[in-house]
């Protein structure tokens, strides 16, 4: 099947206006007999959960977490982007337009990048007024910072901590709805079902995660803002509780999974240290502003201090390769590049998988205090972890994943192809193409939870009778049973292993065949190793606990079987995608000196999958991508 | 390294909980502290007993979600972390460690080392906001903020609301949870139109949760994994008197 994206025709400086203009409205007084489930709290449904509040709409907003301030989006440091052009250095809507489509690789919709450029400036606005605490210049006015991928300077920051500012703004938004009795908070839930009915989607089965009950929700309309799948390779720098769960339920009720292969895998965090790690912390990419990359030219010198090794035996690996953006090369490409040298030989620290970050010639040229001021929370969580000093000796960093550009295929109202269902922030797959540039996913959960989903979804309900489907049809009954049998299987397999090992081998396999580097070999062997390992789990796992009662091995369980599902698909998506682009590298596919290449003529379009079953071959559907404003370019930063 | 662990034991709310011994063994000093209670969970898996349950999340120190008393310290014995930051190296082979839940009446447990703290989303509902509707702002330019406040501001909205603070207090209180936000948004143009309703229902909600009040012993500051000053709770206090009725 050929998918249509429905993006607005015309000149697309107007589309999104044009377009805003041409939905339907909802009239003020019938916006609360409307029902709207938001599944996830942090930016991209803590601000949409709001905003519908705002409009009048009665919300319903579930998390996993404690409460809806802790969504991962708050790990997020660097920044956010806007086309502000505060700095009157060539900046523009189209310009942030531009280096987005460029950064992804060409792989993602003209419409929904240019209308995501063009709403960031009300984003910064919006958080302004909201009290966020960005950082200010002494004249009084808005700080920027420069980030990968962009030769401008239009990112806005807090500190180190710009993703908790930026959260904790949309959750006091949210809260502030909770008091006007517009949005309920259903904190400790988790999603474990869609329900559709008549193939529209009516509600969701959650678990109550404290008292373990299975219970279901009816809504009008359903929107996911579940974040991403990257947790699928055990070690990430996602949060514990981040998983494909909620966003796989949607599949398996019909929703197609684009682009799943598309992962992105960071270059700056700090590298495993041993086995007993569970998760991989990130340092910003505003490090590569004033940090530089090297590894010692010379294998033989790997063993040695840093500070023994010469200057003229470094090798500054990324100023080398491209010249134009040195350091700030964007983040695949980074990656790639400490994968290379590394592979040769030259890395350093414990099992020579890690690069040097050194802050040396920054330190000499601006002053201790000048880094300590823009990184100092960096450095200290860089101390806490490795027990090392960074002002005084370079910080060792590798890659991790990180973010996923991929996930439920939406229209450019955000709703996926079952009616009623819709996708925004980094659950969904749209604007990033095949990479995403630094500071840009803050831009989309908000873009998208403050301005695009509460103009779409009206346009939805516009044309949807207010509880015509409760929760007293009988399709939501027969949810609870489901998801209690599930449940209830999980915990009688009673085998020998636990959930975590699991979680890790899989994890292994993904990292090793489906991460940062992919061929058709690595990939059919994936393709072998996950439904045996699946098969094992079913056979083989021990949960213990009961279903009635706070059980974290049984919440982990089911993410982990979701996640034993999710990852062929994501692996068969690698396998399709006979080219090389941003994060998506086939190794088959590159230049002769080692970069990404790309087959406009063959894979210029999104691949959406449908799930068709355990043991069965994922159907692929297909929207092809057209470029009318940017020219289709070997993306180069040399 | 081994360590003996008494870890709190608690199977709901309603049950009274007991400390129990744990043997933590081959401990890597490079672990996590919550990575050690992953292995001592694991090795409870795998002997047929019943894991300690912690919430965690982000396990890099910003969500909030961790943190349990170590040795009577909320986080532990290194200053400004959080005990997913908390690294077995603070800790020497052989140690006893005694692990309990943030102790407060406004946190009821919900099992072993987990607590309810939705009392402090109540005090953020209560007031904790700017009232801008979505959309209907102005360019963000427009209004200047000198470096020094916007500094203080951050340095007050650093909180991540783990509740350390009121686990700390002698009086349970949650004076500087409180005062953080209060503090973060009076000092910002933007929130000073609405700063008397938000100091009195912030207030009002944290006394209604069953907080206690400051008595400056300042133990919430120096268990604080972000560092937040005390110095914001006198700013509470000059907000209140300044919301006072005239």
């Amino acid at each position: 099947m050929i998918l249509d994206g429905k993006c607005p025709s015309g000149p697309i400086e107007k589309s999104w206006d044009k377009h805003c203009f041409d939905m339907k409205l909802v009239n003020p007084a019938n916006k609360r007999k409307f029902k709207v489930i938001m599944v996830g709290t942090g930016l991209a449904g803590g601000a949409g959960a709001a905003t519908l509040g705002e409009l009048g709409y009665n919300v319903e907003a579930y998390c996993y977490q404690d409460s809806s301030r802790r969504a991962h989006s708050i790990a997020a440091q660097g920044g956010i982007n806007a086309a502000k052009n505060y700095h009157n250095d060539g900046d523009s809507v189209f310009r942030l337009f531009y280096d987005t489509i460029k950064g992804g690789d060409f792989r993602a919709r003209e419409a929904d990048v240019w209308r995501l450029a063009q709403v960031s400036n009300n984003i910064i606005d919006q958080c302004v007024a909201q009290g966020v605490p960005f950082a200010r210049e002494y004249s009084g006015l808005l700080a920027n910072r420069s980030f990968g991928g962009a030769q401008v300077s239009r990112t806005f920051y807090a500190r180190g901590q710009t993703g908790q500012q930026l959260l904790l703004g949309a959750y006091q938004a949210l809260a502030r709805q909770v008091k006007a009795g517009t949005v309920k908070l259903k904190p400790r839930t988790e999603m474990l079902d869609l329900v559709v009915v008549d193939g529209v989607a009516k509600g969701i089965t959650y678990r109550d995660l404290t008292t373990g009950e299975i219970k279901s929700s009816w809504a009008d309309a359903v929107v996911l803002a579940t974040g991403g799948y990257v947790n699928v390779f055990y070690l990430s720098t996602n949060a514990m509780g981040c998983s494909v769960t909620a966003a796989w339920k949607a599949v398996k009720k019909g929703a197609y999974m684009a682009n799943p292969c598309y992962t992105q895998i960071h270059p700056t965090c700090i590298p495993q240290s041993g086995d007993h790690q569970s998760k991989l912390t990130l340092m910003s990419e505003s490090l590569r502003n004033d940090g530089r990359c090297w590894v010692p030219k010379r294998k033989e010198d790997c063993e040695k201090e840093p500070g023994d090794i010469a200057e003229d035996d470094r090798d500054y690996y990324l100023e080398r390769k491209y010249p134009s953006f040195g350091n700030l090369a964007p983040r695949d490409i980074a990656s790639r590049a400490a994968k290379e040298v590394c592979d040769e030989g030259r890395g350093v620290g414990p099992g020579k998988r890690g690069v040097y970050l050194d802050y040396e010639s920054s330190i000499e040229r601006v002053g201790e205090d000048t880094i300590r001021e823009r990184y100092g929370n960096l450095f200290d969580m860089y101390e806490k972890i490795t027990d090392e000093n960074a002002y005084e000796r370079p910080m060792r960093i590798y890659p991790a994943p990180h973010y996923s550009m991929g996930g439920l295929w939406v229209d450019y109202n955000c709703m996926t192809n079952v009616p009623g269902l819709f996708a925004i922030g980094e659950a969904n797959f749209s604007v990033h193409g095949a990479n995403r540039l630094g500071a840009s996913a803050l831009m989309q959960g908000l873009a998208d939870g403050y301005f695009v989903i509460p103009n779409t979804i009206s346009n939805y309900l516009a044309g949807v009778k207010p509880g015509e489907v409760t929760d007293e049809h009988p399709e939501f009954a027969k949810s609870r049973e489901d998801v209690q049998a599930r449940m209830d299987k999980l915990l009688n397999v009673n085998g020998k292993r636990s959930v975590s090992s699991f979680h890790r081998e899989l994890g292994k396999i993904m990292w090793e065949n489906v991460g940062m580097a992919r061929s058709k070999e690595s990939l059919t062997k994936a393709l072998q190793a996950i439904p045996a390992l699946r098969e094992e789990f079913w056979q083989n796992v021990n949960v213990t606990g009961e279903t009635g009662n706070r059980n974290g091995q049984l919440e982990d369980a089911g993410r982990v079987a979701d996640f034993l599902e999710f990852a062929e698909v994501m692996t068969n998506d690698a396998l399709n995608r006979e080219e090389s682009c941003g994060g998506h590298f086939r190794t088959e596919h590159q230049t002769e000196d080692g970069e990404a290449m790309r087959d406009d003529e063959n894979f210029t379009y999104v691949a959406a999958w449908e799930y068709k079953g355990e043991g069965k071959a994922p159907e692929l559907h297909k929207e092809p991508l057209k470029f009318e404003n940017v020219k289709l370019a070997v993306r180069s930063y040399k | 390294m081994n360590l003996t662990l008494y870890v709190w034991r608690q199977n709901g709310p309603e049950d009274k909980g007991k400390l129990e011994q744990y043997e933590a063994k081959n401990v890597s000093p490079d672990s996590s502290f919550l990575e050690m209670l992953d292995e001592v969970n694991q090795e409870l898996i795998e002997t047929g007993g019943d894991p300690i349950e912690f919430d965690n999340d982000c396990r890099e120190g910003i969500c909030g979600t961790c943190g349990c008393v170590i040795n009577g310290q909320p986080h532990g014995p290194q200053e400004q972390t959080t005990a997913c930051q908390l690294h077995m190296r603070q800790f020497s082979d052989g140690d006893t460690l005694t692990l309990e839940p943030w102790r407060a009446s406004a946190f009821p447990v919900i099992k072993d080392l987990a607590v309810d703290r939705s009392a402090l989303d109540n005090i953020i509902e209560s007031g904790g906001y700017t009232s801008a509707y979505t959309g209907e702002v102005g360019e963000a330019n427009q209004t200047l903020i000198s470096k020094p406040d916007a500094d203080y501001a951050m340095d007050a909205a650093e909180c991540i609301g783990c509740g350390a603070c009121v686990a700390a207090c002698p009086n349970g209180s949650a004076m500087l949870f409180t005062s953080a936000k209060v503090a973060q948004l009076a000092t910002l143009p933007q929130g000073k139109i609405e700063a008397v309703e938000r100091v009195n229902g912030m207030t009002e909600a944290m006394l209604n949760a069953g907080f206690g009040n400051c008595s400056n012993h300042y133990e919430c500051e120096a268990t604080c994994p972000k560092g937040v000053s005390v110095k914001f709770i006198a700013k509470l206090n000059r907000e209140y008197i300044k919301a006072l009725p005239k």
